[in-house]
């Protein structure tokens, strides 16, 4: 099945459309929490609270003996919210970092639940086998409920933010400065926390644990690149998150099988990786071109400069003089003299140059211009 | 003197670990005046401001504002933080940090319109920003970021104003145009708390100082406190002469 089959069969295919419609819907409200997660500067919050979410699943099974997915996810978001107060106790209650406490409950918690799973793996029961697909996910396990349900929590996370949305700028700009103003932070983060693990354990059936953390943050990192401003980074996000999805679930759909979650995580770096390098204001490739620009403005500039200190020693500003006497000032070349005179700096006759009105203006208000742009 | 005390704080101690930070401190800060906190890197400054505030819980001791709690008068405080508390990075203008001042005034869900957001660009023009109101914040320097952060306070127009250390990294010409803003607000009857570091400007630029080293040395009118001994006390050196050398 090639690429254009598989949109063309998702009109017509009921499976195909729910996994890929949960899969764009988990893509967005991923894209749209992470964005807060990472101008928080907690990328590794996600990470913590979905490996913390693994030993719920683990105990839920154990103690109903079922393996109805609401039931191990319950398990997931009680352990996932566990978690996320440890965090937040080891933090406040001792002096290590915000980091060290995330890193410590992750691979506590983590550990835990494989050591469950093997436990769980050895029973003489035939009924335990799947438990696992939580590791890497299994998107083909979605159904129309499930998508529901993602929908569901999208909207109300949506309300959320929009009613909210001025206290949450505020608190991850200047926590301290929000405090004086008479805001509950602990409120508004608290908020943010719960729906950020809300959205973690939704992905778990379709990402899973391990890759998680990666479709909170590729979306978010992604739109950064791309905007200044914090509604365009968060709508931004929702997209890119949503496309990874699709395309996701295409590329996977369509090439023997390939295991969802990690392609949608991949699909997401590639969206990273092309923002970094052509996002107009922060890519790499742009501000390479900005920078060459700038040096052969200013190497222009120079030069305009040099001509104006010689033809201001005259009455006449558009004298003619040689080009030889250039010769000797760096950075001159028959190049930047057809530049400048494609600017109207300066007008070139045989082998001699003068200044026009224009370029001796120019030249006068360098300094200035320079004090003006402080 | 004003009779009216702004600021009056009780036996205040704070501690971050088992060390205490901040010891015993009686303060009281008459309204009207211009004071400045001087102390050594460490002394606890910031920290004296972030527990008035109720950014910090103290672990003992009380803070009156206007001879009421904190809490009851949040509206007449108004805060700019050292410039290096916050990530300048974070995708947003100029002059939305500004809109932020205003964001105590309007509480829970309610958002900035037509009036905040004049009261914003007036903040601006006073602090000689206005031109840059739309500038993505990263793209200031130092000095403009300085100046955001007291047009953010200027627009909560409070009764008193904390600013940590709101001279830092600017260059003279900023310095005179802060300066100048203190003053007028002094005039029009505020008072302001501001951490200051060039001990050379005190006398010019304060009326008011409060000499911190973990404990309070001493606080009254520049004129009559600010002296040798006080400074030799708080630093720990002879002042006059270390700098003479
Ligand atoms: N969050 C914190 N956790 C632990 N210790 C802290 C914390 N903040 C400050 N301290 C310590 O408290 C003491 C006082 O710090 P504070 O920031 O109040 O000093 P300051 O007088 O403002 O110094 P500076 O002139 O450098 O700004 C210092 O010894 C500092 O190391
Ligand atoms: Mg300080």
């Amino acid at each position: 099945m090639s690429i254009s089959e598989y949109f063309n069969l998702l009109w017509t295919d009921y499976t195909l459309r729910t996994i890929t419609l949960g899969t764009a819907v988990l893509g967005a409200i991923c894209g749209m929490l992470g964005s807060f997660a990472v101008l928080r500067k907690q990328s590794l919050l996600g990470d913590a609270i979905s490996h913390a979410a693994l030993p719920g699943i683990a105990i839920a099974f154990l103690i109903t003996g079922s393996k109805d997915t609401y039931i191990l996810l319950l398990g997931a978001l009680i352990c996932g919210l566990i978690g996320t107060f440890w965090i937040r106790g080891i933090t406040t209650k001792t002096h290590l970092k915000s980091d060290t406490a995330l890193g410590l409950v992750l691979s506590l918690f983590f550990g835990f639940g494989m050591l469950l799973l093997t436990y769980i793996q050895k029973q003489p029961n035939a009924n335990q086998a799947g438990l696992d697909k939580y590791l890497f996910g299994q998107a083909a396990t979605l159904v129309e409920s499930d998508v529901f349900i993602m929908i569901g929590v999208t909207g109300v996370c949506l309300i959320i933010l929009l009613l909210f949305w001025k206290e949450f700028k505020i608190m991850l700009f200047d926590m301290d400065y929000t405090k004086t103003l008479g805001f509950n932070v602990r409120f508004i983060d608290s908020l943010i926390t719960f729906f950020i693990v809300l959205a973690i354990v939704l992905g778990l059936q379709t990402v899973g644990v391990v890759l998680m953390s990666a479709m909170l943050l590729a979306p978010a990192a992604a739109a950064r690149q791309w905007t200044n401003s914090l509604g365009t980074m968060v709508i931004l996000a929702a997209i890119i998150g949503a496309l990874a999805g699709i395309f996701g679930t295409a590329i996977s759909a369509t090439q023997n099988n390939l295991s969802t979650g990690p392609v949608i995580v991949l699909v997401a770096a590639v969206f990273v990786l092309f923002s970094f390098i052509f996002s107009p204001g922060r890519g790499i490739l742009f501000r390479e071109i900005r920078f060459r620009q700038n040096r052969n403005d200013l190497q222009l500039k120079k030069t305009l400069q040099f001509m104006y200190d010689i033809a201001k020693t005259h009455q006449n500003i558009s004298h003619p003089h040689a080009i030889r006497i250039l010769n000797n000032f760096q950075g001159f070349s028959k190049n930047s003299l057809r530049k400048m005179e494609e600017k109207e700096w300066i007008t070139l006759k045989g082998q001699e140059w003068s200044l026009t009105n224009i370029g001796f203006e120019e030249a006068k208000n360098l300094y200035n211009q320079q004090l003006k742009d402080e | 003197m004003n009779e009216k005390l702004a600021i009056s704080v009780d036996d205040l101690t704070v501690a971050y670990n088992y060390k205490p930070v901040l010891w015993d401190i009686d303060l009281e800060v008459p309204e009207g005046v211009l004071m400045a906190i001087v102390g050594p890197n460490g002394a606890g400054k910031s920290t004296l401001i972030k527990s008035i505030l109720g950014i910090i819980k103290p672990i003992a001791g009380s803070i009156s504002i206007f001879g009421k709690p904190y809490d009851k008068q949040r509206k007449l405080v108004a805060y700019v933080p050292q410039k290096g508390s916050v990530d300048w990075d974070f995708p947003t203008t100029a002059l939305d940090v500004v809109l932020m001042g205003t964001y105590g005034s309007l509480g829970w869900i309610k958002r900035p319109g037509q009036k905040e957001k004049k009261a914003a660009l007036e903040a601006l023009e006073k602090v000689g920003m206005l031109s840059f109101k739309s500038r993505q914040i990263s793209q200031l320097s130092g000095g403009q970021q300085q100046r955001i952060f007291l047009a953010r306070a200027l627009v909560q127009n409070a009764s008193i104003y904390f600013m940590d250390e709101p001279f830092q990294g600017v260059d003279a010409t900023t310095e005179i145009a802060i300066i100048n803003i203190l003053k007028e607000l002094r005039k029009a009857g505020k008072t302001l708390v501001v951490v200051h570091h060039d001990l050379q400007t005190v006398p010019e630029y304060f009326d008011w100082v409060t000499f911190l080293n973990v404990k309070k040395i001493a606080t009254g009118p520049v004129k009559d406190i600010f002296n040798d001994d006080n400074l030799t006390k708080t630093y720990g050196i002879n002042y006059k002469v270390a700098v003479n050398k």
